[in-house]
């Protein structure tokens, strides 16, 4: 049964002209390389291809390219929409080719289906944005709209051509068929007839239970490019007459430039100019997005990379104390600031302050019954606070970009997460409109929410400007690192209140951060205590941070996880069977109306993890944690087994259960689960940066420690709910509560609960 | 600035560039072999990896000069087509994520398989640790050399 819809594209997304490219054959994977993973498959190549829509283009002999519109970071969307489209245009995903779409926002922006009307409605303004977890979700309509779309003028034209009622004809993997008199043919011999069609204002999607290619596994349609090491990431581009910039910045927050000496540095070989420049010029700082945490740098730019890092080494710079920064910017349309006090922050000063104004400067967020009363009269009370440290992301390839700015023209490569957004931020530094700037999306190697921030994308404009030559800007691993835009360093005390006959008769957090809170006031286990206060406070802080994998929740939930673990131990209840009672409370009887969580799919995702992790038997020498959390979307379970192999704890198995919906692209979003799975593991016990006196104590990989192949967990058993529902979330939901499974399954192991990250610290210890 | 003659990829190059300038930037820079990543500059992470005389070496830290006409392999060299089996093991299993780390990650591991064909878990966990994948593909890096060890 399919779904019937109405369409409103406008006219300007469907361009139907052809774009003749080159006719003949393609031998072999590296000139033609389709989805299918062939090594040798011979694949003609169309003569003329016809561009559908901003989406997809059908060549003279069927095959398609599939444009994909989203930024790639490594969480796979350039092969899973794709996917979505190639399903409703119903084609063999063997004869796909997928490239990366071009920033074009007004062609990808983001129409979506009224539930009510089954009708279209306008598109947004683009959404060419990795971030949030939202590129399928937000795109899932007008994914599945343009391949529908595409296909229901593929029939319009067959039936044109061979004469017969549209409703006589079907289509099968590519080809238009009429099943009556067996007329078959592919796609490509009415392409240029579709080309005269009228935009359909009514398609068919199809319905879940026929879909071919969703829900499947499809492998990385730049799976072999990546094995045999072909250009794909920002960091490889290369173009005549390009140069490389390196760059210099204070060595900590709250300092900024005086003054330095280039003259040795300028004699060194192979150097062309070594300069001092303002990344953002005057009041170009537009959005959140704009963050810098030093716009003042010297650049020292040479021929080559290794030319450019020596000459680096040999310029002299001294830093003073910065002053006090307040810059207005808009925040997501309203009125903001970048408020950075100056001083030099210490990591001890930090861990103080946070315990100072937890105690005394709060703001209440969320205050159901009354709490007070319910504590004041308490039998017996549990308080436990968590804290975590700043987090770099410490994305594989480092900062870099690509900029040939001429007197009206700017030509941008390289990695970001929000071209678009900062496609404006470049223009307003050069003093050029939109249309004068061009950013064009290459693979990234990781994202994290560290590319979301532009400043290296509006440092590299401006160095070419000024130079006037093309330029490749590259940050070293030090430079990227100890360049902010970190995690915020974060504190919550969470306190229960438990009567005589051990019930809880309050729930109370308070959470904190440096510079914002990690509080979601409205998730559970809001809506399961009659009495239950949450409040926030922030700290005031010239460390500059940002959006990191899971924002808030990459902290909130393990201590919400952890504690909740200990509080089922006092009340001497199973864990599961604790959030089970909870969440039926939340699901029979809830608390308030604005509870952000569906009970019941939490309360089915976490009984799949039970079931799936065999909770109940008993295993020798096997320590057990469970912990589940919901965000963005998608709700997620884990249970963490550990074993003692010669006195350390090490990670067994890791059992993750995961309702995101429909399922697009199944092993790929395995290997999404495993890999934040293991990411939540190594941050909780390793991951931290320190400062003294707005110095970054960390700088590189030998003094910052990642989770390596020997720490990972063992094997990791991925579990989806079967739901049909419309996708949700998957970069980054899996990754916050493995924090709180895993603390739970040490304090299993050793006997200690662990409430400061990194672990490895008070394990030690 | 001096003259360098490699043996590389079963070619015969020859660079100029300063007798300090580590072999990464060589690859990268003057042979436009980018395939060999750059993520830390001090041996650290593994994404600079390459073989020299079929052992695994860190070309962020080993100057040109010190190379001398040693067989170097890079992640272009492994095969002409994508056909070495850590290669199609890599497509198999489906391993990457961003996807960056990667060429050093099979680079590694074909060192791993020339001296141990039969590495048990523990010995490829060990061997490859000095390989970071901040995506976390690990346990699907030790299935593609499983993969690969059984088909070679």
């Amino acid at each position: 049964m399919s779904i019937k819809v109405k369409t409103k594209f406008g006219r300007r997304s469907f361009i139907k002209r052809s774009a003749v490219a080159a006719g003949g054959f393609a031998i072999g994977f590296s000139w033609l390389y389709s989805c299918d993973h062939t090594a040798k498959s011979v694949s003609k190549l169309p003569k003329e291809w016809f561009n559908f829509n901003g989406y997809l283009k059908i060549g003279d002999n069927g095959m398609v390219t599939i444009m994909s519109p989203n930024p790639e970071i490594g969480q796979n969307v350039k092969t899973s929409m794709p996917m979505i489209v190639a399903e409703e245009l119903d084609v063999d995903w063997g004869k796909v080719i997928v490239e990366q779409a071009p920033l074009d926002t007004t062609l990808y922006g983001v129409p979506f289906i009224s539930k009510v009307l089954g009708q279209l409605e306008a598109p947004k303004s683009g959404r060419q944005i990795a971030g949030g977890s939202n590129s399928i979700r937000n795109s899932w309509d007008a994914l599945r709209l343009a391949g529908a779309s595409a296909r229901n003028m593929i029939l319009k034209a067959a039936s044109k051509i061979w004469g017969v009622s549209i409703h006589e004809l079907i289509t099968e993997n590519g080809f238009v068929i009429n099943p009556k008199t067996g007329q078959k043919n592919h796609y490509g011999a009415f392409a240029a007839a579709a080309a005269e069609v009228e935009i359909p204002e009514e398609v068919e999607l199809k319905a879940p239970s026929d879909y071919k290619i969703i829900g499947t596994s499809k492998k990385n349609v730049d799976g072999l490019k990546i094995a045999t090491g072909q250009s794909l990431f920002g960091i490889d581009v290369m173009k005549e007459g390009m140069k490389i910039a390196v760059l210099i910045h204070p060595p900590g927050f709250g300092l900024t430039l005086k003054r330095f000496d280039a003259d040795q540095a300028k004699q060194m070989p192979g150097v062309f100019d070594v300069f001092r420049i303002d990344a953002y010029d005057g009041e170009t700082q537009k959005s959140s997005f704009d963050i810098a945490a030093f716009r003042d740098i010297v650049v020292v730019v040479a021929s080559t990379t290794w030319q450019a890092m020596e000459a680096k080494k040999a310029v002299k710079c001294e830093w003073i104390e910065a002053d006090d920064v307040k810059t207005k910017i808009s925040s997501f349309g309203r009125d903001s600031y970048f408020d950075f006090p100056k001083g030099l922050e210490s990591t001890e000063d930090h861990i103080k302050k946070l315990g100072e104004i937890e105690k005394s400067r709060i703001k209440i967020v969320r205050k159901d019954g009354n709490p007070e009363s319910a504590f004041e009269n308490a039998y017996r009370i549990i308080e436990k606070s968590y804290s975590a440290p700043f987090l770099p992301h410490n994305t594989m390839e480092p900062m870099n970009f690509f900029a040939d700015v001429t007197a009206d023209k700017a030509h941008l490569i390289g990695p970001i997460q929000t071209p678009s957004i900062m496609e404006s931020s470049v223009a307003a530094r050069l003093g050029m409109s939109n249309d004068q700037v061009h950013i064009e999306m290459t693979r990234m190697g990781g994202g994290f929410g560290r590319r979301l921030y532009g400043h290296f994308l509006v440092e590299a404009a401006a160095i070419s400007q000024y130079l006037g030559v093309p330029i490749k800007l590259i940050y070293s691993r030090e430079d990227d690192m100890t360049s902010g835009v970190f995690r915020p360093a974060y504190r919550a005390t969470y306190r229960a209140a438990i009567d005589k006959n051990n019930n809880v008769t309050a729930f109370h957090v308070r959470a904190g951060g440096i510079p914002s809170s990690p509080l979601a006031a409205n998730r559970f286990p809001a809506g399961a205590y009659d009495n239950y206060l949450a409040e926030s406070y922030s700290v005031k802080s010239n460390i500059t941070t940002g959006a990191f994998r899971a924002p808030r929740s990459n902290f909130i939930a393990g201590a919400e996880q952890s504690f909740l673990d200990e509080l089922a131990e006092a009340l001497g209840k199973d864990p599961i069977d604790y959030r089970l009672e909870l969440l039926d409370r939340a699901t029979n009887n809830p608390v308030g109306k604005k509870n952000d969580y569906d009970p019941k799919r939490f309360a089915e995702v976490i009984r799949l993890a039970k079931k799936e992790s065999d909770w109940e038997t008993q295993k020798e020498g096997i320590y057990r944690g469970f912990a589940a959390y919901f965000c963005h979307r998608s709700y997620v379970a884990d249970v963490v087994d550990l074993k003692i192999e010669n006195g350390k704890t090490v990670v067994e198995k890791v059992f993750v259960a995961v309702d995101c919906g429909i399922v697009v692209n199944k092993d790929a979003a395995i290997n999404l689960i495993e890999g934040g799975t293991v990411d939540g593991i190594g941050t909780a016990m390793f991951g931290g940066l320190s400062l003294k006196e707005g110095v970054p104590q960390q700088k590189n990989f030998n003094e910052y420690r990642l989770i390596r192949h020997i720490e990972s967990p063992k094997s990791i058993d991925v579990h989806f709910v079967e739901n049909g529902k419309s996708p949700t979330g998957l970069g980054e939901p899996m990754y916050p509560p493995v924090m709180g499974a895993l603390a739970n399954a040490m304090y299993k192991a050793t006997g200690k609960r662990f409430y400061r990250q990194p672990f490895i610290k008070d394990l030690k210890a | 600035m001096t003259s360098f003659e490699l043996n590389i990829n079963g070619k015969k190059l020859e660079v100029e560039v300063d007798a300090s300038t580590p072999l990464l930037w060589v690859l990268r820079d003057h042979l436009k072999l980018v395939g060999t990543k750059f993520g830390c500059g001090i041996a650290q992470c593994g994404a600079c990896t390459v073989l020299l005389d079929g052992n695994a070496i860190r070309s962020c830290q080993l100057p040109i000069s010190a190379v001398g006409n040693q067989e170097l392999t890079t992640i272009e060299g492994l095969s002409d087509d994508g056909s070495h089996p850590l290669q199609k093991a890599w497509v198999e299993v489906d391993v990457p994520q961003c996807g960056y780390c990667q060429a050093g990650q099979i680079m590694q591991a074909a060192s791993l398989l020339n001296k141990n064909p039969n590495p048990s878990d523990e010995e490829i966990q060990s061997v490859m640790s000095g390989n970071i994948c901040r995506c976390g593909t690990y346990l699907r890096i030790k299935e593609a050399i499983n993969m690969a060890a059984k088909n070679s």
